[in-house]
């Protein structure tokens, strides 16, 4: 008897190991020419892995505080052994984790996974992706450099145009009426207690659900395999799937090292609050399509402050994507076709107005 | 009908007390307002006579509350023009220009006076103006030479800090060229017409416009205000010390203020000019047509080759600040934190500038031990770019070996995976 067999019969004995990994190897993923879109939550999970192991690295050098944090990084960066491929790791990871996150969004709801019974994985999804853009916004500040102190400012000046709750939540966000040392502290908290805290659970509920109510297949193959049993195609999801999982990984792994040693994440210049605004600045790219239209939207439309009004409508927007799955038929054979065109709508836009957000000066 | 009557009556009470209020509150505040009617002519009158309403309150003197009494005299109460502007209420009419210092000295030399609207204003103005070209030339019989009103305006008049006053830093060079560069009206003084537009070309105007440095020299700077003269040949350089202190040292100690002494040459000046001078170079060192060295030298003399060295000694290290800035450039390029070098860089620059400033001891032990100085941190900030550069060559080549490693780990997985479903 092997070691490790050893190893599996101890833990069975004790925890019933076998009875925990059962529905794990009877769970299957269905095989069609578009299954290759189910990894992108495996990868974009696997990046999240990688924020945890390369966020706790780098909490071991990072010092929040105004006066500490710009040199702590730039500490991490000069003199700790692999500190700048961490922190690059980190950044790009995050970068990249926020773009699987969103290519998945819109792969289920291209793929109308979002159907009935998976109305609530939907919707802890979408809670995922707007905590991710938290986790994007909180830990854009913590080297406390220029850009990240004005994109900031402009940020929570945003949140801030919200009526009635505004003005309190920015000062909640800011610690104060300003960005200052108050802020970065409090940013670090949400950054590394707060969001992993509550993004932990909603990925275990994710997976959960994900779990118990299986994989779904696009409506149309999903009325060919009821009609036609013998012409449903699955993989075993272990060890087959997650083997092709891990290629992914691997993959995504390769691309970030890449990217963090031909292009390290730069580190600026430190945050001073007393010298004028750079010349347009800009939020980072998973927040410039609102930054975009607000940009836009005129001071005042008929006798609403323009600001507000988009700010509203974006929260208007961001509740009804939530709410998506519950304007669908659960038929199969019913599904909305305006939905997917709506979802085709929003990429487009969303995409176009990054682009034109980056080339506009 | 009677019973609406009753219940309108305390309103009517209301607004008759509050009728009653207003009115008494606008005597009370129209009490002790002096009536001023020169305006109420005048500012229907065409120019020279005419001056608005709109343009007299700019007038720091009348935001002062002073009048047009206050000068010209008169009684300004009067509506009879012929009352308010009769020689027994005081009328002094146009005021001569001869006697326009004197006017205005006679509250602006009055520390007492004075001190009531703003403590710190000089009153030293009029002794000044008498020791000026302008003010002695005025008492000559001169009355083309400029008076008080000629730089500072009249019936509009701004403090000098307001960026629209005509003595503003900004606006000085301007005020003096409307007589300084006009050939015609200056004909009869045989002095040249040329300096505003040299200054135009200087790096003090562009400074001083361009920048916004509001410290920069302009006219009065060097040549005084109120006391407008030329420097003086001997002086030159006290005026340009002002600002340049660390250069007027050096030249203090060097061998040419005795020889521009002895020579009567206008020190600073012989080198960089005056009026057009402009940002110096090292080719000012040069045998070239930039070069100054070589007007008073002789090709192949001791100083010549003095001059030679120094030139070598800047250019060396100009040259090693410059290949420390290319390979930190490539460096930050490359995504290399390379900030405390590029920070250290500034240093090395300050050596350079310290450097420059030393030629004007003509020493060349005084200039080597900046130029050493700067070359030493030159060369740790390129040790720095270079180590950067062998570092972004270790990690690309780490990530050579990565990519291989999760190739070879990618193919394993995939021939795995093939042979577990064949």
């Amino acid at each position: 008897m092997s070691p490790l067999r050893d190893v599996r019969n101890w833990l069975d004995q004790r925890l019933g190991w076998q009875d925990l990994i059962a529905p794990l190897r009877k769970k299957t993923v269905p095989l069609h020419r578009l299954s290759y879109w189910y990894f992108l939550g495996g990868i974009t999970l696997f990046l999240f892995g990688i924020q945890v192991v390369t966020g706790i690295l780098l909490l071991l050098y990072y010092r929040p505080g105004a006066s500490e944090a710009f040199e702590s990084v730039q500490y991490i960066m000069t003199q700790v052994q692999f500190g700048w491929l961490i922190r690059s790791i980190h950044s790009w990871s995050a970068n990249l984790m926020i773009f699987t996150a969103f290519a998945h969004m819109f792969s289920v709801l291209f793929l109308k996974a979002y159907r009935k019974p998976r109305e609530l994985t939907w919707v802890s999804g979408v809670i995922l992706l707007f905590l991710v853009m938290g986790f994007g916004f909180s830990g854009y500040l913590l080297p406390w450099n220029t850009l990240a102190f004005f994109a900031t400012k402009v940020g929570t000046e945003i949140t801030g145009q919200v009526p009635i709750v505004g003005k309190p939540m920015m000062i909640f966000l800011r610690g104060g009426e300003e960005v200052t040392g108050a802020t970065l502290s409090r940013f670090f908290g949400f950054h590394v207690a707060v969001l992993p805290g509550v993004a932990t659970l909603l990925i275990l509920l994710h997976l959960l659900l994900v779990q118990r109510l299986g994989i779904s297949v696009p409506p149309k193959l999903e009325r060919q395999w009821t009609a036609n049993p013998s012409a449903k195609r699955e993989m075993k999801f272990f060890p087959n799937f997650m083997l092709r999982e891990m290629m992914a990984w691997y993959v995504a792994l390769g691309v970030l090292g890449a990217l963090a040693a031909v292009f390290p994440w730069n580190l600026g210049v430190k945050a001073d609050p007393f010298v004028p605004a750079p010349a347009g600045i800009k939020p980072e790219w998973y927040f410039l399509f609102m930054f975009q239209t607000l940009k836009l939207i005129p001071s005042k439309v008929w006798f609403i402050d323009g600001d507000v009004l988009g700010v509203l409508a974006f929260g208007l927007l961001g509740l009804l994507w939530l709410l998506l799955p519950f304007f669908e038929s659960d038929q199969p054979s019913r599904t909305k076709g305006w939905i997917t065109r709506l979802g085709v709508f929003a990429l487009a836009y969303m995409a176009g107005m990054s682009v034109y957000g980056y080339l506009a000066k | 009908m009677a019973i609406l009557r009753n219940k309108l009556r305390p309103f009517s009470i209301a607004c008759f007390v509050g009728l009653a209020g207003f009115v008494a509150l606008a005597a009370c505040l129209g009490y002790g307002q002096t009536k001023d009617t020169c305006l109420d002519c005048h500012s229907a009158l065409p120019d020279p006579l005419g001056v608005s309403q709109e343009k007299f309150s700019q007038d720091i003197h009348a935001q002062m509350g002073l009048t047009c009494a206050s000068c010209h005299g008169g009684d300004p109460t009067s509506d009879d023009p012929d009352k308010a502007m009769s020689r027994k209420a005081g009328w002094k009419g146009k005021i001569d220009r001869k006697r326009i210092p004197e006017l205005c000295g006679s509250c602006h030399s009055d520390p007492a006076y004075i001190r009531r609207f703003n403590p710190s204003l000089r009153t030293d103005q009029l002794g000044q103006y008498h020791t000026s070209v302008h003010g002695k030339r005025l008492v000559a019989g001169d009355t083309k030479v400029a008076v008080c009103t000629d730089c500072h305006s009249v019936h509009d008049l701004r403090a000098p800090s307001d960026p629209r006053s005509t003595v503003n830093p900004v606006n000085v060079a301007n005020t003096c060229a409307r007589c300084h560069a006009d050939a015609s009206y200056m004909k009869e003084y045989s002095i040249p017409t040329d300096q505003f537009a040299k200054y135009s070309t200087s790096v003090h105007h562009q400074a001083l416009t361009v920048r916004g440095d509001l410290s920069a020299p302009t006219c009065t700077t060097c040549h005084g205000n109120h006391g407008a003269a030329p420097p003086g040949v001997d002086r030159v350089e006290n005026v340009c010390s002002n600002c340049h202190t660390f250069q007027a040292q050096m030249y203090e100690k060097s061998s040419h203020k005795e020889a521009f002494q002895s020579a009567s040459l206008p020190g600073c000046v012989v080198c960089h000019s005056n009026h057009a001078i402009v940002h110096p170079t090292d080719a000012k060192l040069g045998a070239g047509p930039e070069g100054v060295c070589m007007r008073c030298h002789t090709p192949g003399d001791s100083c010549d080759q003095a001059r030679v060295a120094l030139l070598i000694s800047l250019g060396r290290l100009d040259e090693a600040i410059k290949s420390a800035d290319q390979v930190l450039h490539v460096a930050e390029s490359s995504g290399m934190e390379v900030s405390e070098a590029r920070l250290g860089q500034d240093q090395a620059r300050d050596s350079l500038t310290k450097a420059r400033v030393t030629i004007h001891s003509f020493r060349q032990d005084l200039v080597d031990q900046d130029i050493q100085a700067g070359l030493k941190i030159a060369a740790q900030n390129l040790r720095a770019g270079k180590a950067a550069m062998v570092e972004r060559n270790h990690r690309r080549l780490g990530l050579g070996i990565s990519l291989i490693a999760v190739g070879i780990v990618l193919a394993g997985l995939w021939l795995y995976i093939k042979k577990i479903e064949s």
